[in-house]
């Protein structure tokens, strides 16, 4: 029997599971794939570059933080190990008795909370008023907007996300954010944007949804026209060549503040990724000598048999 | 346990105690267990479910201890084991991966049993505790994907659980039962963390049972046939199979520690990582992976039979997938246990396994066109297997002669490499 049945079985199965590939790609639409960028945080034995987690804090405080809130980063993890302004001791002139290592000790991570744009809400005082404060170290960054209906109102009815897990809320991760803020063009003519909308192939939706009547038929685009891919959102192109001022010499293009940018946030979405793969490392090496020695041990307690 | 004691209690205290709780005699019982000598590396996976199934409950135990069961705090109480509590981003990816690696070592470990007939007489219970167990994995892995409270959490709860109002007459109350309510909120979240915390003590006590049910049958072996000679057939639980079964786990951790160390996203969703929203459907709702055999099966019925709607003929064909494995042990008419002296049976199993791999492809692909109709001839295999294939080979098929005995089946495997490869060269450990 059988096992010629089974062959061609094999064989109809994998040639319909192409068919059916082909059928999916040939419906249109869908987003362009986010490029593939080489991160100093790739591979397991990759690490975040300090000076690019500064230069994306300073992106994300310039540029991101007009609109996005990062609820789930404070300021004390900014000087934690592993962070951006980690410091291993003091700068010159520190009273010996100042640990800097501390975050709430970090002079550099004090300023930046208390020199932050926007203030934090407490209280209620003796009064029992709330009232507004510079921020300390064990805050969290404060966030553009108080409320959902705030952010809304101020943005054309779109809600801007919280930062602090995108590169591991959206697929493609780091790569797909870096897309996303490179990838903006201009609308192709087949599409109608209204107003404070943009166009960008990297972001998931339906285009068919923008496409001026005229090229659409039944809900499937006319004879030689194509729904292209990507999607319309209300974020205008964020960066722009110059916006924001480096202090290291590195260049001041929307690819480097793009870069910059997402490794921060990938930082703040996984700021213990350094500590993982250090463990881990230690952790395989570990049980690799393990496994070698009960394999020894194996073979030689059933040496004795057969 | 069913075989002669071994074990002299040689310390007064021993004696003492042996005659009052003879703990250490049971103990001592189970290390000297007489296992059959020729069980190779699948046989291993029993022990790493156990291993597997003990770091669960103690990271869970330890999560529990910073998580907060609430719609309002759950996932930012998840982000706060993730970068405030010591080593909580460790905890969370042991036991987030951990429900993977359970499930990678639970199919692997039911393909072997069905492979080699473990669930044929005298082992039928043995089979349908484990088939009890595997539900309960299954309960508990879905209520603790709840927990987490993102977006697939939300809407893969609420997904399932309006599974249950399909079932007629009582299951719009049974939805409002799991619920706490009238939709997925609050209440649902607190009751699935109770019964996430519960389910695992449960799957323990079976788990004692399933082991206890096969020290009394013995355990099957891949020949097939029954230990004759205990000297000759069998060795001692310790130090045999205690040193391969180490081995093992702990090349199974090394996979695992892969995942947790280096990919511990790899098997998630990305919308986990955004908050429940009951107001924002997700483009595709897809349950874990190891539920998407079973996801493939509930959506492949897409056709009203007669008063049963397809929504419930979907769940009715969801749930007796896993149900007719209790039936299993006489839906198989053959005599012979082991697949190895079943040449035709063998490769309907392997297409078996096609199908069970096709549709876990098939549930993560969105129910349309080209990817329903397969998902439907997989599962119509899949069913076919069990309810006509297994009854009808025992039967038609003529098995290959069976070998006499353990140990017999053992020297003749190991002489046949031996006489292709160069005289002399040491014989394989097992």
């Amino acid at each position: 029997m059988k096992a010629m049945t089974i062959t061609k079985t094999l064989i109809a199965v994998l040639a319909a599971a192409a068919a059916s590939q082909a059928v999916a790609l040939a419906a249109g639409g869908g987003e362009k794939h986010p490029e593939h960028q080489h991160w100093h945080f790739s591979g397991p034995f990759g690490t975040y570059d300090p000076n690019a987690l500064q230069r994306g804090y300073q992106v994300y405080e310039t540029v991101c933080s007009n609109c996005h809130s990062l609820n789930y980063v404070a300021f004390r993890n900014l000087g934690q190990k592993g962070g951006p302004f980690y410091l291993e001791s003091c700068p010159e002139g520190f009273p010996d008795n100042v640990d800097c290592s501390n975050p709430n000790d970090n002079p550099i991570v004090k300023a930046l909370a208390d020199k932050y744009k926007y203030q934090v809400t407490d209280g209620p005082d003796d009064t029992g008023e709330m009232f507004q404060r510079a921020a300390l170290p064990s805050d969290s960054i404060p966030a553009p907007y108080a409320n959902e209906q705030l952010a809304r109102m101020a943005n054309n009815n779109a809600l801007p996300p919280d930062l602090s897990l995108i590169t591991k809320a959206r697929g493609g991760g780091p790569d797909y954010v870096y897309s996303l803020l490179t990838g903006y063009e201009e609308a192709p003519s087949t599409v109608q944007l209204a107003p404070g909308q943009y166009y960008n192939p990297y972001f998931p939706g339906d285009m068919a949804q923008a496409m001026k009547p005229e090229y659409m038929h039944d809900g499937h685009p006319v004879e030689g026209v194509t729904v292209p891919p990507g999607g319309v959102l209300s974020m205008a192109p964020p960066l722009a060549d110059g916006i924001v001022e480096y202090g290291d010499g590195s260049p001041q293009t929307v690819e480097q503040y793009a870069k910059d940018v997402t490794e921060f946030l990938m930082w703040a979405a996984e700021p213990k990724m350094e500590a993982r793969k250090a463990l881990g490392v230690m952790s395989i090496i570990y049980l690799v000598i393990l496994a070698g020695i009960l394999y020894w041990s194996y073979r030689k307690v059933w040496a004795d048999q057969h | 346990m069913s075989h002669v004691s071994n074990y002299n209690p040689s310390s007064g205290i021993e004696k003492w105690l042996d005659k009052r709780l003879p703990i250490i005699r049971m103990s001592a019982d189970f290390m000297d267990f007489p296992t059959p000598k020729n069980l190779n590396y699948w046989y291993t996976f029993g022990a790493i479910l156990a291993v597997c199934l003990v770091i669960q409950i103690i990271t869970g135990i330890v999560l529990a201890m910073h998580y907060t069961p609430h719609t309002d705090m759950a996932f930012q109480s998840v982000e706060h084991i993730m970068r405030d509590v010591n080593y909580g981003w460790l905890l969370r990816y042991i036991h987030a991966n951990g429900a993977s690696m359970f499930f990678l070592a639970v199919y692997i470990h039911m393909f072997r049993g069905l492979y080699y007939g473990s669930y044929k007489e005298p082992r039928e219970v043995v089979w349908m505790l484990g088939v009890v167990i595997f539900l309960l994995m299954m309960a508990t892995a879905f209520m603790g994907y709840v927990l987490p409270w993102g977006q697939m959490s939300y809407w893969g709860a609420t997904v399932i659980t309006n599974l249950f109002s399909a079932i007629p007459v009582v299951g719009e109350s049974i939805r409002t039962l799991l619920w706490g309510g009238f939709s997925v909120d609050n209440p649902t979240l607190n009751r699935f963390f109770s019964l996430h915390y519960l389910l695992p003590f449960a799957i323990f006590g079976v788990v004692a049972l399933h082991i206890w049910a096969f020290h009394t049958s013995g355990n099957n072996n891949p020949s097939g046939v029954e230990i004759k000679d205990v000297k000759k057939d069998a060795v001692p639980f310790h130090p045999y199979y205690t040193v391969k079964d180490g081995f093992a786990i702990v090349v199974f951790l090394i996979l695992f520690a892969a995942f947790v160390f280096f990919n511990p996203n790899g098997l998630g969703h990305p919308d986990n990582y955004i908050e429940a929203n009951p107001l924002s459907t997700p483009a595709h709702i897809v349950p874990e992976w190891y539920f998407l055999p079973f996801y493939a099966m509930l959506r492949a019925i897409t056709f009203d039979v007669g008063p049963i709607s397809s929504k419930l003929g979907g769940v009715l064909v969801m749930f007796s997938s896993i149900l007719i494995l209790f039936v299993l042990p006489w839906l198989d008419t053959s005599k012979v246990r082991s697949m190895r002296y079943r040449p035709v049976a063998k490769l309907w199993f392997v297409l078996f396994v096609i199908a069970c791999i096709a549709l876990g492809y098939l549930g993560g692909k969105p129910a349309e066109g080209i990817y329903v109709m397969w998902a439907q001839i997989a599962t119509a295999y899949y069913f076919a297997f069990f309810l006509i294939i297994l009854p009808l080979l025992g039967i038609l098929e003529t098995p290959k002669p069976l070998p006499r005995s353990i140990s017999e089946s053992v020297l003749h495997r190991s002489a046949k490499p031996e006489s292709s490869a160069a005289p002399g060269a040491p014989a394989a450990a097992e």
